[in-house]
């Protein structure tokens, strides 16, 4: 049952992207033609990747805000990295960029864990700290683009079967996340940990310790995607990428993550965000201004709340149905 | 066996308030069945009864927070309905709960007088007038409080105090007091005494629900007892003594029906050494052995949820060693505890039994996740297989394993609970009230399957606060008063009667 819910959602959501789709290219063709929709998978690449790992924060009815500041903060150190040491392998600035991703994840997940603060105020206040740290290191200046490496630059941008290595980044990590979340106890848990704590924590799950690998899940992927960024826009400084955890949260939600916890899917973070990202790379083609972007946005999660509300409600109904055979 | 005790021509006033056939009906359980209560002006009248009994329920229905579906709230001898609490409050009947619900960064004077502050020009809050009318009233029942204080800053027996006070400042007719001694000391039960003494005097109509017989024959006039959402009978304490009360409490017509059971009890399966908690619990120490049922007996409060969750290791005890077959165990957290043999099936299913968004075979395996997982990876075949056993041993009928919990019955929701936690094969079962809420039928089954999991030579612990359940099932019971084992029952001395009064304390 929750299987078919989860899947009937993805359908209706999947639905939607394809009605969008066809709106737009009824008026502009070019957009749905391959090379574009490959373009707009790119762009939206980041989003997907923040949005699966908050995906699994958020199941555990936890939030995790830091992990645009995560972004930049990774993005910065690994950009300076990369002007002290320009012949270091970018296989080693990529699992740089995961490690230190990961231990911003890992602080996260053990004030949560060790102790007990709320994850918003937690990850509110990591993420003005992540995005102080940039400031302090960086002492307020970029890193731009000559003074990277060209084989920094050239890794998110390098094609293999026709997709950039960016595409396919994320996709390997939609594929892994899939994999832990469907077929591994901590998954598993993380599904119990939302869905009822306290039954939980009597089945012997720790639920705090589960809370914790969700958020170091979530900051190896910021980190991951600290670096790509970086080298793809060929910039480093302060402010990149700020207020993209909103769009992240957004993503989750109008994927029908629900934001209580327990319930949700990698699938369902993955169309969210390509939800996001179409609306985002079509509004200017079809000449509508970007403001309307944000309204739509906007609209587009109170609506995915709405519909989710009332599948939820619906299933109260059949509870009580059943449980009035049942007396 | 109704027993009306016409006793109306000594008290020659008419009630006050009176219930006469109020019904409360809830999804599959009857809170209240055709109840009668009639509350005197100048008069306490003591409700009493076992858990369960309705006690809550008709506070809550005198409140104004239930509906009844049934039967008339006579106030002055004339029906009347109170849609709100409000309705209640305005008609000047307050209740002192348990836990006090007060505001604690609040003054005491805003406390007493909050919904009902008194007005100034412009309808602003009239702080002088409040002050000293809160000073009065404090005055008026003996405390010795500053209304300027914050209730944060108050003790307990204060804290009634100031419930007190509130209810006495919207002129209340009738004060009900719910368990108001529970966590006072000795004076300031007295003072508490005292207290109603004067209120009797102002000729207010008292509702005293207590479990403790000494303080019922105190300061009650008259008693009032229920029984399973029943009336059983009512009338002057003076007519009464306290057994003939302990037997209107406990006395049943209904026979309930237990499955015979022959016990083969075995080895020691578990022994339990020690156990202290700074709060909760002292001095806790049994032995189970194999294919026995070991009843749990208290009222609510007695602190025995709170031990059997500090022997699966949520809480921790100051002190304290469990021995599982003669062998000293470290129990930290639940997964110990499952680990070696022990499984806690608690009391509020639908908030720490099934996890509802998740389907069947997912709940099944939760807690054995280590036997059908392989370093960190899931063997889905292997939990199907795993669930599909004990669900099928449990006659679990759903369309499929992957059905979600949240779409099954009670007694089903029940039945995946249980299979959970037989799947991790354990040695001991705690089951903490395992029929509460679920219907008759329902508890049958419960009841034969527990006799047929100590016949398998598992070791069952019941938590039980129905004394049918506890005589039908335990071989054993053992009685535990505030934090306390009080004593350890068997055989002939295992009656209704002994247990109610090492449970009260009598």
């Amino acid at each position: 049952m929750l299987q078919r819910l989860i899947t009937s959602r993805e359908v209706l959501l999947l639905g939607a992207i394809a009605v969008l789709l066809a709106l737009i290219a009824s008026r502009f063709p070019a957009f749905v033609a391959p090379s574009n929709l490959v373009a707009v998978f790119n762009d939206t690449s980041p989003l997907i990747l923040l949005a699966i790992g908050q995906m699994v924060v958020i199941l555990t009815k936890c939030i995790d805000l830091s992990v645009a500041a995560n972004l930049a903060l990774t993005g910065m150190v690994v950009a300076m990295i990369n002007v002290a040491f320009p012949g270091m392998p970018v296989g080693v600035v990529v699992a740089a960029a995961i490690a230190l991703g990961t231990v911003m994840g890992m602080a996260n997940g053990l004030l949560v864990w060790k102790l007990g603060i709320p994850p918003i105020v937690v990850t509110l206040g990591t993420m003005i700290i992540f995005r102080g740290i940039i400031f302090l290191i960086s002492d307020g200046k970029w890193v731009n683009s000559h003074e990277m490496s060209p084989a920094f630059k050239a890794f998110p941008r390098a094609e293999f079967l026709g997709l950039p290595m960016l595409s396919w980044t994320a996709i390997l990590a939609v594929i892994v996340l899939t994999i832990v979340m469907s077929r591994t106890t901590l998954g598993r848990a993380a599904y119990a940990v939302g869905g009822n704590p306290h039954a939980a924590t009597y089945t012997g799950i720790n639920v705090g310790r589960t809370q914790f690998w969700a958020f170091t899940i979530s900051g190896a992927l910021a980190g991951l995607t600290g670096y790509l960024w970086v080298s793809r826009y060929a910039v480093a400084y302060v402010d990149i990428a700020s207020g993209f955890e909103l769009d992240v949260v957004a993503a989750c939600v109008i994927g029908g993550i629900s934001i209580a916890g327990g319930i949700g899917s990698v699938g369902g973070a993955v169309l969210g965000a390509l939800f996001l990202g179409v609306i985002k790379n079509a509004l200017p083609v079809v000449n509508v201004s970007p403001f309307w972007q944000l309204a739509i946005s906007g609209a587009a999660i109170i609506i995915a709340v709405a519909v989710n509300a009332r599948a939820s409600r619906t299933k109260g109904r059949i509870i009580l149905k059943s449980a009035e055979h049942a007396v | 066996m109704l027993m009306h005790t016409q006793t109306d021509a000594a008290a020659a006033t008419a009630p006050i308030l009176a219930l006469d056939g109020i019904t409360k009906t809830f999804p599959g359980v009857k809170a209240l069945d055709g109840v009668s209560l009639r509350l005197f002006p100048g008069q306490v009248t003591a409700l009493v009864g076992e858990n369960g009994a309705g006690k809550s329920t008709v506070v809550k229905t005198l409140t104004g927070i239930y509906q009844p579906d049934g039967g008339d709230i006579l106030l002055d001898g004339a029906a009347t309905r109170f849609a709100t609490p409000q309705d209640a409050a305005k008609v000047g009947i307050t209740a002192i709960h348990q836990e006090t619900v007060l505001f604690d960064e609040l003054s005491v004077a805003e406390n007493i007088f909050i919904g009902h502050a008194p007005r100034g020009k412009f309808g602003l809050i009239d702080w002088t007038t409040m002050q000293r009318r809160a000073t009065e009233i404090l005055r008026s029942i003996g405390a010795q409080i500053d209304p300027g204080h914050k209730l944060r800053d108050l003790g307990i027996a204060n804290k009634h105090l100031v419930a007190i006070a509130r209810a006495l400042s919207i002129d209340a007719r009738v004060v009900i007091m719910d368990e108001p001694t529970a966590a006072l000391s000795h004076k300031e039960i007295q003072e508490l005494y005292e207290l109603v003494e004067t209120l009797k005097a102002q000729g207010k109509a008292i509702l005293f629900i207590s479990h403790k017989f000494d303080e019922i024959f105190r300061i009650a006039d008259r008693y009032t007892v229920f029984r399973d959402g029943q009336f059983v009978g009512d009338g002057l304490i003076d007519d009464v003594t306290e057994s003939e009360l302990v037997k209107m409490m406990v006395g049943r017509d209904v026979s309930q029906v237990f499955p015979q059971r022959e016990s083969h009890i075995g080895d020691e399966v578990l022994q339990v050494v020690g156990y202290d908690h700074p709060t909760e619990f002292a001095d806790i120490g049994f032995t189970l052995r194999r294919g026995e049922i070991l009843g749990f007996y208290g009222l609510v409060g007695a602190g025995r949820s709170e031990f059997m969750q500090a022997l699966f290791g949520i809480t921790k005890p100051s002190k304290g060693v469990t021995k599982i077959d003669g062998m000293i165990r470290i129990i930290r957290s639940p997964a110990d505890a499952i680990i070696h043999g022990v499984v806690y099936v608690p009391e509020d299913r639908g908030k720490q039994g099934a996890i509802t968004a998740l389907p069947i075979f997912q709940n099944v395996t939760l807690p054995s996740l280590g036997r059908t997982s392989h370093r960190g990876f899931l063997r889905l075949a292997e939990e199907f297989s795993l669930a599909r056993e004990y669900t099928q041993r449990l006659d679990l009928r759903a369309a499929s394993l992957d059905t979600d919990v949240g779409n099954l019955s009670g007694g089903n929701q029940q039945k995946v609970v249980i299979a959970k936690w037989l799947a991790t094969q354990p040695k001991v079962i705690i089951l903490d009230e395992p029929t509460k809420g679920i219907d008759i039928g329902s508890k049958a089954a419960v009841h034969e399957f527990m006799a047929e999991l100590a016949a398998q030579g598992l070791a069952v612990i019941m938590v039980s606060s129905e004394i049918p359940e506890i005589l039908g099932m335990s071989d054993r019971v053992i009685v535990m008063r505030e934090g306390r084992i009080a004593t350890e029952l068997a055989g002939e001395d295992l009656t209704p009667e002994t247990l109610v009064r090492h449970a009260a304390g009598i």
